[in-house]
């Protein structure tokens, strides 16, 4: 039986940790992610769980402490957000490359600078190329759902890599919305017990971690990683598949929403696809063919599921809660490109940056998008694909 | 996998390779023959040594064996050929000479 | 947005509990059985700055996740705002404001940039004082958006709060009846309906 709850995404997580089986928790506080080790600290105290909680003195440790942790043999997480995941960076990299299944709940938000702690999604994109899975949320709900579904995705054989399951800072994580959350026995059998390949206190053998890899070596690791982080997309399939059975909340890389006859299209990540999708309702109340993909999964990146959703359409913007400045437009864009790139029939694409460090997300402001992909429909093209959304003097 | 650092050389796949580089067993650098590193190799006079064993604390390879309190020959297989073993003796006991081969 | 979706906005300053009082209201709907949404518009946190909350109240599930810029009701637990904010902006003329305030309405109507809707005031700091010693006017406060709001019956409300308190002042439970008070006599003493 579901239990009915209302709970920010924060309190949702620090629920699913407590839910977990976790080994070890090591973490440091960042606003705002920071309630997510408050709440577990709390379970800690009070005896509600066995885990061993580690006070960090800086995130670089709490990534250190939970790679260790994962090497040792023992189940591990941590939170962070922003700056706090980037003082991760160096160990995000060599827990990726060890094939140490953590997981964090990424709480997103702005990467300074300037310095700012709201949401946007430059703290997650900007560690997108580590070696880490990556899960975004739009709700309390699916960064609850998510958070469990991946340690069966990390520990998995054919994947065995790191997951961040992020949600977006304040928006979901503070926010207060109506949940379901799963019984304790019900996660506790989903997730089961963490049964590593190799592990450093198996007494059965010594093992060595992390050799130095030499010219004649590395090549073929990264080869074996960048098989790993392919296998994650179907594995995560078959993950969801298993956790429909326990919750009845079905999961998909993509989230496809009224696309099917769709002439224009959007593609998001987090929150703001809740919002677009009431602005999708009401253009579609007047009769606008227009629809949204949202992105669940981004590492990997889900290249055959986007060309097929978005094969149909003749406009396409593509919006991005970071501008990495390239000089092109952003991450999502770029991959959604790659992902077009084989498509005999492509649309015409755009992209937006949109929803920088906590600048509010209205549904005028998709509106405005789907008026302009009208408008370059109309004029048959576009002088400018790189475009700022709800920017002053634009 | 190959998991055995004996068996793993330069023509081993990616799908072959062990997961991360992990390698288990313990002791493997004993099959790692580092001996041939050398360009000069350390030469024990035992006529001169006083067995103080100053020198195998010093060795960075553990190429000098002691047993019983007494020091032995050189573990040539392993020895890098440094030379601190020759610096610490105080009797000049050891005599550093020029690979031959 | 919607009509079918009840969105309150609710003003303050830093330390006078409006997130709280917005969280509150979130778990009574909620234990209606209704579909919400609380949370606050976070900024630095310094006491005694404005601060921002928000509610969406509905009997369908709540998708939107951006700030309500036109709400059916506003609540403000500072009346000195009034000059500095504008918290009528964007207001629906058919919803209402209610302001903890001790001035008459006369006084307070010409601070409200011409609001054409329902203007009810509610003294919170005479309930709060008079009942529990002590100034927190959330308590009052919430009691008077139920009651300008009515999209919950009184007694169900007060109900609910009692089982919500209990909770929350668990380790004290003498809390409990004082806080009760204050929800029942803010009922009573809301003025303008």
């Amino acid at each position: 039986m579901a239990i009915k709850e209302r709970l920010s995404g924060n309190e949702a997580v620090a629920n699913a940790m407590r839910q977990a089986n976790l080994d070890v928790v090591a973490a440091f506080p960042i606003t705002p992610s920071t309630e997510i080790p408050q709440y577990f600290s709390q379970y800690v105290a009070n005896g509600k769980v066995k885990t061993v909680f580690v006070p960090v003195e800086s995130e670089h440790s709490a990534m250190s402490a939970c790679i260790g942790a994962e090497i040792a043999g023992a189940r591990s997480s941590t939170a962070t957000s922003s700056c706090g995941l980037a003082l991760m960076y160096e160990m995000l990299g060599v827990g990726a490359s060890l094939r140490a299944p953590v997981v964090m709940a990424c709480i997103t938000r702005a990467l300074t600078g300037p310095i700012n702690i709201h949401n946007d999604h430059s703290d997650a994109m900007a560690a997108s190329d580590c070696g880490w899975i990556q899960l975004h949320a739009e709700t309390a709900q699916e960064a609850y759902d998510q958070y469990l579904m991946s340690f069966l995705l990390a520990e998995d054989p054919r994947v065995q890599l790191p997951v961040m399951a992020c949600q977006d800072g304040f928006i979901t994580s503070h926010a207060v919305e109506n949940i379901e959350l799963l019984e304790d026995e019900v996660v506790s059998q989903f997730v089961g017990t963490y049964e590593p390949q190799d592990w450093l206190l198996d007494p059965t053998t010594s093992t060595a971690f992390g050799p130095y890899d030499s010219p004649a070596y590395l090549m073929e690791h990264k080869r074996q990683q960048s098989q790993a982080m392919r296998n994650a997309l179907p594995v995560f399939k078959e993950v969801a598949a298993k956790f429909e059975q326990i919750s009845g909340r079905k999961y998909d890389v993509i989230e496809t929403y009224c696309t099917e006859d769709a002439e224009r299209l959007i593609v998001l990540i987090g929150s703001s696809a809740g919002t677009a999708k009431t602005v999708v309702d009401e253009l579609r109340s007047r009769g606008e063919k227009v629809g949204l993909v949202k992105i669940t999964m981004f590492r990997p990146f889900p290249r055959e599921e986007i060309a097929q959703a978005l094969s149909g359409a003749q406009a396409v913007a593509v919006l991005d809660k970071s501008d990495p400045m390239s000089g092109i437009g952003g991450p999502v864009y770029a991959d959604v490109c790659v992902a077009l790139s084989q498509s005999n029939r492509r649309p015409l694409l755009v992209n937006y940056i949109y929803g920088l460090g906590g600048r509010d997300v209205r549904p005028e402001h998709i509106e405005q998008v789907f008026e302009d992909l009208k408008k370059d429909l109309r004029d048959g093209g576009w002088k400018d694909d790189y475009r700022y959304l709800a920017v002053r003097g634009e | 996998m190959i998991y055995n650092g004996k068996n793993l050389d330069e023509s081993v796949t990616w799908q072959e390779i062990t997961t991360a580089g992990t390698i288990k067993g313990g002791g493997t650098s004993k099959q790692f023959k580092t001996g041939d590193w050398r360009s000069h190799r350390p030469v024990i006079h035992m006529e001169k040594c006083k067995q103080c064993l100053l020198c195998a604390p010093v060795c960075p390879d553990s190429a000098i064996p002691v047993k019983d309190g007494k020091r032995g020959e050189f573990d040539y297989d392993h020895c890098k050929g440094c030379g601190v073993c020759v610096e610490v003796c105080p009797f000049d006991a050891i005599t550093f000479e020029k690979e031959s081969k | 947005m919607a009509k079918d979706t009840l969105e309150i906005r609710w003003h303050g300053r830093g330390g006078q509990g409006v997130k709280t009082a917005a969280l509150l209201l979130a778990d009574v709907a909620f234990f209606t059985g209704k579909y919400v949404q609380g949370f606050p518009e976070y900024g630095p946190e310094r006491m005694g700055a404005p601060v921002t909350a928000y509610n969406r109240i509905s009997d369908k599930p709540i998708r939107i996740h951006s700030n309500i810029y036109t709400p059916q009701y506003v609540a403000v637990a500072d009346e000195t705002l009034l000059g500095t904010v504008d918290v009528t902006a964007g207001l629906s003329p058919e919803g209402g404001i209610l302001i903890n305030t001790q001035r008459e309405i006369s006084e307070i109507l010409p601070l409200l940039n011409g609001y054409t809707g329902k203007v009810c005031t509610i003294d919170a700091v005479n309930i709060s004082e008079r009942i529990l010693g002590k100034y927190f006017p959330n308590m009052p406060m919430l009691a008077a958006v139920v009651k300008l709001t009515q999209f919950m019956d009184e007694g169900i409300f007060l109900e609910k709060m009692e089982t919500s308190l209990k909770h929350k002042f668990a380790s004290k439970p003498q809390a409990v009846q004082g806080n009760m008070e204050v929800l029942k006599c803010a009922l009573g003493e809301v003025r303008g309906l």
